[in-house]
Parts: structure tokens; sequence; C-alpha cells
């Protein structure tokens, strides 16, 4: 695991690439001084950036699990690291002064400290607690230990804290009394400048951890607030209806129609609030109707539309009808289910279709119980400007046509 | 219908309803298999080739429309139908257009999903009453003139009449009295509607299809 020798950066890409971390190392090397140290640049940036152990996506946890490090070691070899390369550049003689490789070298090594104390302050992950319960010792011995590695660790980090905002300022007022010579509006200048850059080492690792911690925690209340309510809704419905089927075992048709209207609420539940409401939508007020008929006469009832419309006087009456043949197939004919609706909103009108698999009929001879039918359906269609009509075979069932013309007024004389 | 029993094999991640069809068709049809998985589903259907695969929309890894796809490369003749609890659009038609001869819905009673099955394996079409419905929206609606292939982006008034049956109950045989044709017509006009179904490129049916496959 500790492969790496500083922060583990290179160790962890070498490992991610497939190669020898001393062949990258080498490389590394050679190109920090053919790009006058910007690399190392990147270097301090990746070792930040890049997630602690256990932190971040599978993709990087490769090089995640390489970064088991000693802070201190870390940040006095970035330190030295940045010293020496700023002395050879001096002894090189490129544009580096005395006045900045001190100060530089302070800096890295503070910065170093800050970046690397405010990722141990991360809050630990939360060990699971079915391990426990369950008594894993696995799992127990890793809940263990971590602990007793955290211990007294929030001393060490303050002490490491401090000493890295020492540094930092140290640093800048280093910069500042190695710059007396230039006069008095650019040393004020100059004064800000350096503060400036100082606090913004200072606080930019808190400021950055803060930000993803904060992320990080929205997310995971996002997401249980949805588990909560999930819970609820199954709690509220499918356990109570599951509950209440069980009570009614002996009651086939009560059990059927109990699990339909569960089924019924759960796929609405599911889509969302994807359907029209029922005063505009035909189709959705139909849906309705045929649900209503369900719940209170305990059959099934199936229902198929195609197209939609808006609800007028017409559309009203079409479905006041529809409801009375539901009624009575119910009724007359409630096995073998299902009833079956079929509605198609075509351009000049609606035709409905209610058809049940029951005993039927002898259309010749109407029983007196079937003559409220007669006024409910084909009455009812009549006065709107529609039309209906009641087909049955005995033993094969029986089929109300329903059709209403769009936008037509009632005609006035058919008004018994 | 042929004197001999169709073959069966039922591809559905649920084992209770795989043992409950299983049991309905006792003596209606020869179930040689059942698989749980996609995987398990391709590989049992290539090695029992049954007359007619009983296929689940949804199951984890891709669902029917997975089994139908890695099927046809090796046996592009295989029938399938559809079983499902889903009566949402997008993946009826999906399944439909993957190449399902047939889609019914689970609630089916053993003795119409007997005559499914035979129905298929013949290489004829079923349609239960909501995918006639659904049919009938795809293909309600003017397009553009300019954009109609009229051998498959519209139906004919007689495929109109058999769908608006099947949408409000009818069986074959009840469908050919009311018509006054053969239930052999019955059938063509299905099997055409199932290709226009297939193959028609009208804008909600690639939409249909499209949004199930981003879902996949």
């Amino acid at each position: 695991m500790r492969r790496g020798l500083l922060g583990g950066v290179l160790a962890g890409i070498a490992d991610r690439l497939g190669l020898d971390p001393v062949v990258l190392r080498v490389l590394f090397v050679i190109a920090t001084v053919a790009t006058s140290g910007i690399l190392l640049l990147f270097y301090v940036v990746a070792w930040a950036v890049l997630p602690a152990s256990g932190e971040g996506g599978p993709a990087l946890r490769p090089l995640a699990s390489l970064r088991v490090r000693s802070d201190w070691r870390v940040a006095a070899g970035v330190g030295l690291l940045v010293l020496s390369v700023l002395l050879a550049f001096r002894q090189l003689g490129i544009w580096w002064s005395d006045t900045l490789v001190w100060p530089l070298a302070l800096v890295a090594f503070g910065a170093a400290l800050l970046w690397g104390r405010s990722r141990a302050s991360e809050p630990p992950r939360q060990p699971a607690p079915r391990a426990w319960a369950a008594g894993e010792p696995a799992a127990a011995e890793a809940a263990v230990a971590e602990p007793a590695e955290r211990r007294g660790a929030p001393f060490a980090d303050l002490y490491r804290g401090v000493f890295g905002v020492l540094l930092v300022i140290g640093a800048g007022l280093l910069v500042l009394s190695s710059n007396q010579i230039f006069g008095g509006l650019r040393d004020a200048a100059l004064t800000a400048v350096v503060v400036i850059v100082a606090v913004a080492m200072i606080l930019a690792p808190f400021l950055w951890r803060l930000g993803r911690n904060l992320a990080a925690e929205r997310a995971e209340r996002v997401r249980s607030q949805e588990r909560a309510e999930m819970a609820a809704h199954l709690h509220d419905s499918v356990l109570q209806t599951l509950t209440l089927m069980q009570k009614r075992a002996d009651d086939p048709r009560e059990v059927a129609a109990l699990a339909r209207r569960q089924e019924r609420e759960l796929r609405e539940w599911l889509a969302g609030d994807g359907r029209a409401s029922t005063e505009r939508s035909f189709a959705a007020a139909l849906r309705a109707v045929a649900e209503a008929v369900e719940d209170d006469h305990r059959v099934a009832v199936d229902v198929v539309v195609v197209g939609d419309r808006e609800i007028d006087g017409g559309a009203e009456a079409l479905l006041g009808a529809a409801r009375e043949a539901l009624l009575n197939a119910a009724k007359h004919a409630p096995e073998p289910g299902p009833i079956r609706v079929y509605a198609e909103v075509q351009a000049e009108r609606t035709e409905l279709f209610v058809r049940d698999r029951g005993p039927g009929f002898d259309p010749a001879g109407v029983p007196a119980d079937r003559r409220g039918v007669r006024e409910s359906i084909v009455g009812r269609m009549r006065r709107a400007g529609g039309r209906a009509e009641v087909r049955s075979t005995r033993g094969e069932g029986t089929e109300v046509s329903l059709e209403m013309p769009h936008r037509q007024a009632a005609p006035e004389g058919e008004r018994p | 219908m042929s004197g001999a029993k169709p073959s069966v094999v039922i591809v559905d991640d649920h084992e209770l309803f795989r043992a409950g069809v299983r049991s309905e068709l006792e003596g209606l049809a020869e179930v040689r298999a059942e698989a749980g998985t996609v995987e398990e589903g391709v590989v049992t259907t290539l090695r029992e080739e049954p007359d007619v695969v009983l296929l689940d929309v949804h199951m984890p890894g891709g669902g029917a429309v997975e089994v139908i796809r890695q099927v046809a490369r090796e046996r592009p003749a295989q029938r399938f139908l559809a079983l499902s609890v889903s009566d949402a659009a997008e993946d009826v038609i999906a399944v439909i257009r993957a190449g399902a001869r047939g889609y019914v819905t689970k609630s089916i009673s053993a003795e119409q999903l007997a005559e499914a099955i035979a129905r298929v394996s013949e290489g004829d079409a079923v349609f239960s009453p909501r995918l006639a419905g659904f049919a009938l929206d795809a293909f309600q609606g003017e397009i553009p003139e300019s954009e109609i292939d009229p051998e498959l982006d519209q139906l004919t008034m007689r495929e109109r009449q058999v769908l608006r049956l099947i949408a409000r109950g009818y069986l074959y045989k009840e469908i050919a009295l009311e018509l006054g044709i053969s239930p052999k017509t019955v059938e063509a006009h299905v099997s055409s509607v199932l290709r226009k179904l297939q193959l028609s490129n009208r804008h909600e049916l690639s939409r249909w299809a499209a949004e199930r496959r981003l879902l996949d």
C-alpha cells in the first residue's frame, strides 16, 4: 500500500497507467526541470485534489488506495522539493531572486500542511451499524482500529494547522521585509497583494473542502427524503391493502377487488401526475367512472380509450350513459370478467362501447328490470343528441353502443 | 388450429408466475423449459427451439427486447408472444417493434392464453384490446402527404374496423361474423397491422420505441 514516496500521486498514476513508478518519477523530474518547475505545481494540486482513500468513484480507487501518508513528511518533502528546484534555478541564473526563493519554499511547506490538515478533518465514513449488530469480527476490528488511529487527532490537526498558517504568514512577511527598497505607494500595493495571497493560501483549502462536504451532504439528504417518501407511500397503500386482503381471504371477490384497486393506485403513483384532470379530459373522466364502478360493485373493468377531448354537455351525457351501462353489466354480468369499455374520439363524434360476457338476454322479451336501462341509457343519449343501442345474445353477453356527435346542441323537439 | 400442441418456453423473472403459467397451460401446450433471466432465456430458446417463447416484458438486463434481439441473430424465425403487467404504450410498442408477434396482459385466462400461443405458433399475430387501442392511437391523426408511405404509415378502413372490434373485446370468430369475412381474413388483417406497427416510421411509433431504448 505504501508505495508512494511523497504524496503517492506518481505511484498512483503509474499504477493506473500500468507503468513502473520509478520510470514515471525520473520522467517527472526531467519534465519538471524542463518546464521551469511548473510541473511541481501540478504535483501539489493533484495531491490535494485527488480523493483520500475510500472516497470518490471506482475509477479513482487505485489512486486513492495509495494515499496513505504522514502529513508532516509530505509537507516537508514538498517544501524541500520546491526549495531545491528554486535554488537550482538561482544557480543557473534564471529569473529567481533570493527574496522570492525562501518565502516560496515556506509557502509550499505551509500550504502542504494546510491541505493535508483540511483533508484529515473531513467527517469519517460511518461504519455500517449492521456489522456491529451481527458481530462480524472483521468489521468490528476495523471499526475499533479506526477510532484508535484517530484518537488525539484533533490536537495534532490544530497544531499542524496553526503551524501551516504561521508559515504562510511568515513567508508573506519575509517577502515584504526583503522588498523595503520599494517606495511608499508601491510598497502599499505590494503589501496588499502579499496579504491577499497569504490569506487565500490559508483559506482556500478550507473553503474547498467545505464546498465539497456540503454538496455531498445535500445529495445524501435528497436521497434519504426520496426513500422516506417511498416508504411512507408503500406503508400507507400497499401494506394496508395486503393486511386487508389477508383478513378477507375467505371472500375471493373482495380480495380480487382490493388487489385491483391497489394495482391501479400503484400504477398511477408510478406514472407520476401524468394523468389529465377528470374535469377537463374525457378519457380521464371515463376511467374515473369505470374505477368507481369497480370499487362499488367488486367487478373488473378494462378501459381502452383512443384520442381525447374536452368535456362538454354531450360528453357528460355520454359519461352518464356509460356509467349506467357499466352498473347494469356489473349487476347482471359480473362474471366472467372483465367488462370491457372502449371509447374512440373521432373527428365528428365519440363512440363508446360497454361489453360484458354475461348470460345475455333475448332482446325480444326484455325483462321488466331492464326497462330502466332503456330510459337511463337510450333516453339520456337521445336527449343530448346522441344515439344508443343495446345488443345482446343469449350465452354470449351484452354490448351497449353509444354514439355522440361533437358540438351539436340537443334538439329541443325531442325532449319528452 | 392444428391438432398438435405447440411447444413453449417461458421466460420470466418471477418464479411464481412461471409456475402459474405452467400449470395453467397443462394439457393446452407443451411447456419445454423455463428461464428466469435474459441470458438464460436466450440460451434456453436456442437450445429448445420451441414454437413460441412466452416473454415477460420487464426483466433485469434489457427485458424482452434484449432476448428477442439476441435470439433473432441466431434464429430469425423464432416466434415470441409478450406477456406483461405493464400497460404503458412505450413498453408494448417497443417489444412489438423488436419482433414479438403478439402482446397479451398477464391477467388473461388460460384458454385465451393457449389460443394466443396457438395463433402465434402458426405465424399469426395476437393483439390484446389495449394493443389494438395503441395501434389505433398511433395511426390516428394526419401526417403530411409527402411523408406518407401508404404501405406502412396508414391503416386501411378494414384494418381499422378489425382493430376497433378487438378493442371492444370481440373474439376473432365474432369479428369475422360481424364484418362478414372469414376468420382467416381477420387474421390476415391483424398480421398486416402488426407489420405496420413494426416497420412504420410514424412519429408516435418511433418516439415510443426510442424512449424505451433510452430507459434500457
